[in-house]
Order: C-alpha cells, then sequence, then structure tokens
C-alpha cells in the first residue's frame, strides 16, 4: 500500500510537471524547436529582456494586481466588518448572495457583463471605446473582492465579541478600539486574503480578456495574443523566471516561520486533533466555497 | 440586549456602504446587462431572436445537419463532466494521501499541487500543444519505446486531458483541506468498532469529505464547461465548446448574441448548482457534524 501510494503520488505529480518541465528545458534550448533539444542557450533569456513589450505586459500587470489588491483588501474588509454587525438579516442575505456570484459565475460570464456594461455606459458618453486601465481595475477589484471578505468574515466571527468592548469600557474610543483590537486579531485573515487577490489579479486572464482597452495589455492577454501564431522560447524563458519566483515565495512562506498566510485556529475553541497532521499553511478557502456557508 | 447596542455597531453604515455600492453596481447590474442584451437587438428593440437562434440555429457538419448551438453546448457540457469524473478519480486518491502523510511531507506536496495553479495557464497548455502534437514529445517517447504513434492533438481527448490537467487542484485541495481536518478520533472508533481499512473509507471518511467533494466538483466543471483556450490549442479549434461560441461573437462584435448565449448558460448553470447544494445540504444535514 505504502508503496502503491507513493507510485500514484509520483505519476500525478509527473502529470502535472511535465509540461512545466517541458518550459524550463526548452527555454534553454538553442534552436526554436520545442520538441527537439540542440544545445544550451541563454539566447532566449537575453531576447526576452530586449523585448519592451512583454516586459511593459509584466509592469502593467503587476501595476493593475497590486492597485486591484489594495483597493479589495481595504474594501473587503471594510465590508466584512460591516456585514459582521449587521443587524438586518435580509440585507445580510442580499450581500452574502451578492458576494458568492463572482465566486461561482463562470469568468466568462462575468467578464462579458462587465464589458457590456462598460460598453453600453461608454456609449451614452459618447465613447467609441470605453475600455481602458479603470475598466480593467474595477473588473479585477470585482471579482478580488469575495475572497477578502471570505477570508476576514470567519475571522470576526471567531473573535471574541468582548474584547473591543473590554477596550471600550478601559476608555478607548471605538475607533482606536478597532484599530488596536480587532485589526490585529483579524490580520491574518486580511493578509491572506490580500494575497488572493494579488495572485487571482496576476493569474486573470479570461476576465482581463473581455475588459481589456487596447492600449493597456497585460502579461495573460500579451501570451494570449503570441499563442495565436507561435511561440518564441522567450516567453519559455519567462515562464521559467516566472516559475522560480513562485517556488521561492511558496517555500519562504510555508517552510519558515512566517505565519502570515496561516488560517489560525480561534483561541477559545478546543483544538481538534486532526488526521496526522496539524492546519497545513496557505490552507485555502476552497472547502468554504458553496459549501461552508 | 446591552450586547446588541453596543457601540461598535455604530460604525457600520460607512464601512459597508462602498461595498455594498460596488456589489450592486459592479456584480449585479452587469448581470441586469447580460439579460438586457440577451432579449434585445442591434436597436435595442426587445426581440427573442437571440434566445431562438440559440435553439434553432442549423447548419451542416459531416453531411448532415444539425443544431449549431444545442450541439456545442451539448458538448461543452459532456467534456466538463467527463473531466470533472476523472479530476475527481485522480484527485480524491491524491488528497487522502497528502493528507495521510506526515506534516512536512503535507507541505511539500501543497506547494507541489499550488505551483501550477498559479503559472499562466495559457502557456502550460500550449506546453501541452508541443507535448501532445504528432511530432511531439509523447510520440517520440513512444517510438522510442517500439511503440506506435498515437493521434491525440485535435482529439476531444486532448481536450479532456487539458482540462484535467488546468483545474485537477481545484478539486485535490478542497477535498485535501475537508480531510486534514477530519477529526482522527472518528477513524479510531470506527476501527475500534470492527470496521476494516475499506469500510473505514466507505463509511467515514467518504462521506465527511462530501462538503469538499462537492466544492471540488463546482471549481472543476464550472471553468471546464465555460472554457474557450483549452479548446482553441488542444482541440485545433476543431470542438467548439459554448466559451468558444461566446468569445467569437464577442470577438465579431454580434454583442446580443454573445449575451444570450451567456445568459443560457448562466440559467444553465444556476440550476446545476441549485441541484448540487441541495445535495450537499441533505447529505450534511444527515451526517457529519464538520
Amino acid at each position: 500500500m505504502k508503496t502503491a501510494s507513493k507510485i500514484y503520488t509520483a505519476l500525478i505529480f509527473l502529470f502535472l510537471f511535465a509540461p512545466i518541465a517541458i518550459l524550463l528545458v526548452f527555454s534553454f534550448n538553442e534552436a526554436k524547436s520545442l520538441s527537439v533539444f540542440s544545445g544550451f542557450s541563454l539566447k532566449w533569456y537575453a531576447e526576452l529582456f530586449h523585448d519592451s513589450a512583454t516586459l511593459e505586459s509584466v509592469r502593467n500587470t503587476l501595476l493593475l494586481a497590486v492597485s486591484a489588491m489594495a483597493l479589495s483588501t481595504v474594501m473587503g474588509t471594510a465590508a466584512s466588518v460591516g456585514i459582521h454587525h449587521l443587524r438586518s438579516r435580509w440585507l445580510r442575505a442580499a450581500l452574502n448572495t451578492a458576494t458568492d456570484i463572482p465566486m461561482t459565475n463562470p469568468d466568462i460570464i462575468t467578464g462579458i457583463s462587465l464589458m457590456l456594461m462598460f460598453v453600453f455606459v461608454g456609449r451614452l458618453f459618447g465613447l467609441a471605446n470605453s475600455l481602458s486601465f479603470w475598466t480593467m481595475l474595477i473588473a479585477h477589484v470585482t471579482f478580488c473582492l469575495p475572497y477578502v471578505i471570505l477570508q476576514v468574515l470567519p475571522r470576526l466571527n471567531q473573535m471574541d465579541p468582548s474584547l473591543p468592548e473590554a477596550a471600550m469600557d478601559l476608555g478607548c474610543t471605538p475607533l482606536r478600539a478597532f484599530l488596536k483590537v480587532t485589526i490585529p486579531e483579524i490580520l491574518p485573515g486580511i493578509l491572506t486574503g490580500a494575497v488572493m487577490a494579488f495572485t487571482m489579479s496576476l493569474d486573470d486572464f479570461v476576465i482581463s480578456y473581455f475588459t481589456a482597452g487596447a492600449g493597456f495589455q497585460t502579461l495573460p492577454i500579451r501570451i494570449y495574443n503570441m499563442t495565436k501564431k507561435t511561440v518564441t522560447p522567450k516567453m519559455y524563458a519567462l515562464a521559467t523566471i516566472i516559475f522560480f519566483v513562485i517556488l521561492a515565495l511558496l517555500l519562504i512562506s510555508n517552510l519558515t516561520g512566517g505565519d502570515a498566510g496561516e488560517p489560525r485556529k480561534p483561541r477559545r475553541t478546543r483544538r481538534k486533533k486532526v488526521l496526522h497532521a496539524p492546519e497545513v499553511k496557505n490552507d485555502y478557502v476552497f472547502a468554504e466555497i458553496n459549501t461552508g456557508r | 440586549m446591552s450586547r446588541e447596542v453596543a457601540p461598535a455597531r455604530r460604525g457600520v453604515g460607512p464601512a459597508l456602504a462602498p461595498y455594498t455600492v460596488w456589489a450592486a453596481l459592479f456584480i449585479v447590474v452587469p448581470l441586469l446587462f447580460v439579460a438586457y442584451y440577451a432579449f434585445t437587438d442591434n436597436s435595442f428593440a426587445f426581440t427573442l431572436e437571440n434566445i431562438s437562434r440559440f435553439f434553432t440555429a442549423k447548419s451542416t457538419a459531416e453531411g448532415r445537419e444539425q443544431r449549431t448551438y444545442l450541439v456545442i453546448f451539448w458538448r461543452s457540457l459532456r467534456l466538463a463532466v467527463i473531466s470533472t469524473v476523472l479530476c475527481l478519480l485522480l484527485g480524491y486518491p491524491l488528497a487522502y494521501i497528502m493528507a495521510r502523510s506526515g506534516a512536512r511531507r503535507q507541505r511539500v506536496m501543497m506547494i507541489l499541487v499550488m505551483i501550477p495553479m498559479w503559472m499562466n495557464f495559457l502557456i502550460r497548455t500550449y506546453a501541452w500543444m508541443t507535448i501532445l502534437q504528432d511530432t511531439g514529445i509523447l510520440n517520440g517517447f513512444l517510438a522510442l519505446l517500439g511503440l506506435g504513434r498515437v493521434h491525440i492533438i485535435g482529439t476531444e481527448s486532448a481536450v479532456v486531458i487539458g482540462m484535467v490537467y488546468d483545474y485537477l487542484p481545484y478539486m485535490v485541495l478542497p477535498i485535501y483541506s475537508i480531510m486534514a481536518k477530519m477529526d482522527v478520533k472518528l477513524l479510531e472508533a470506527a476501527r475500534d468498532l470492527g470496521c476494516n481499512s475499506f469500510s473505514v473509507l466507505r463509511r467515514v471518511i467518504l462521506p465527511l469529505s462530501l462538503p469538499g467533494v462537492l466544492s471540488g466538483v463546482t471549481m472543476v466543471l464550472i471553468p471546464s464547461v465555460s472554457t474557450f483556450y483549452i479548446s482553441q490549442k488542444l482541440g485545433n479549434g476543431k470542438f467548439f465548446l459554448i466559451g468558444d461560441a461566446i468569445e467569437g461573437q464577442y470577438t465579431a462584435n454580434n454583442l446580443h448574441f454573445a449575451a444570450a448565449m451567456a445568459f443560457i448558460l448562466m440559467v444553465a448553470l444556476l440550476a446545476v448548482m441549485a441541484v448540487m447544494k441541495e445535495l450537499t445540504n441533505r447529505h450534511v444535514r444527515g451526517g457529519s457534524g464538520a
């Protein structure tokens, strides 16, 4: 059984990493071929760093991801606090439903729906082309918000409500109690939400594709346009660099002590014994989506 | 009672207002626009033309007449269901193995499952194209082993391989995260009460992991039913899926018909999700307390 499961795991990971391995290997290929390796060369890396359009799309992608992350984290955290304290059941249900929509709708529908609205509103103002960086930013904030809320809201629900009350009894203003007590309590959720918003924005293609203006190209859109024709191995070089950056980030966040991304258990509930191992870091919200709420 | 009127509640309005406005403007209103475009023509007069075109448009393929969009829609659904089932069959054992490994190995496997998710899926799918080509690496490898070549690229199998590859992590992670939290005492209790490994799996682990399975199924089914890139690249454009149809109409600036197809897809998926939610609720109520 033990060996069987090892072989099984190895085969699955072989399947998951085969294309990535191909990208890595052929980014160092001398020739342009993607199936025959003819010699080691770094020329595609050199070409990549001379491809100003691709470099600009990388900059655009980062700019968009950072902006979308900042906006959605602030707005999503405020919204979570609001929803947490909301007394109207009706409004809470309505907001929860609205939050679920971008997560359960296919990206293509989210993209199309925003595009239709932008085009329609743009036409009202007599704009021939209303799609731009700003429409893309709106789209990205929209699909990032639910991830932030789904991370922050559970933290608020787990927090002991008497903590901020105690702070206020001791003379804090409500705002000060919020900043000094509530925020530190829910900070891990805020950080995980921010990281997820950032990566979602970074990786998004479909929604960007429908809401992007002609003048603002992100990396996924550039790759899409390139793969319509043949892709030169310089994109493989780029993928290789991305791979090592992600690998480094994941290793740092998972194997060192830093626990920013770790959803801590609520302090006051009894810790359950779990199947063989404690909570694993970067535990995604996946289980919460659709079922946990 | 005094807790209900705690001062913390005063600040709720300003905190909630931006998101409420945002959600209304950019989540709800755009969906209304989908419906609006779906039921209007180019001059925004009401019409059922777009919807009926989806159900009645005919074309000839392989010498016989067929309903173009219904065939496409059915194919999308079929390939998505096949991919989802394959993801479940491949992913469930992996999630189980992961959850039963030591803490350190769990983390390493988590990283390995997550890395592909964070690399651009377009370029990974493109890499599959080069692997599966008639002159690609897979065929080279098979030839090396003395086995015959296989023609995969441009077939439905290639599209399914692409979908399974792209969405497998979305199946593994939710199942794994439920299994990792499972109370080990339950498994011990089942064993004490005379279950063998297989019946522990069938009677305890499977029912308890069901929410994770349903979550994974949704997360694989929805993107695979609506994809358009995978079918373009690995299907050689021969296997139009509903996503391709929508994207094609968008590119051709046929926004009203694109909206109509998006509308129909949305309604169909809402129905599927409602059924699945009902199933989960029934099982969760009947079984696990987790």
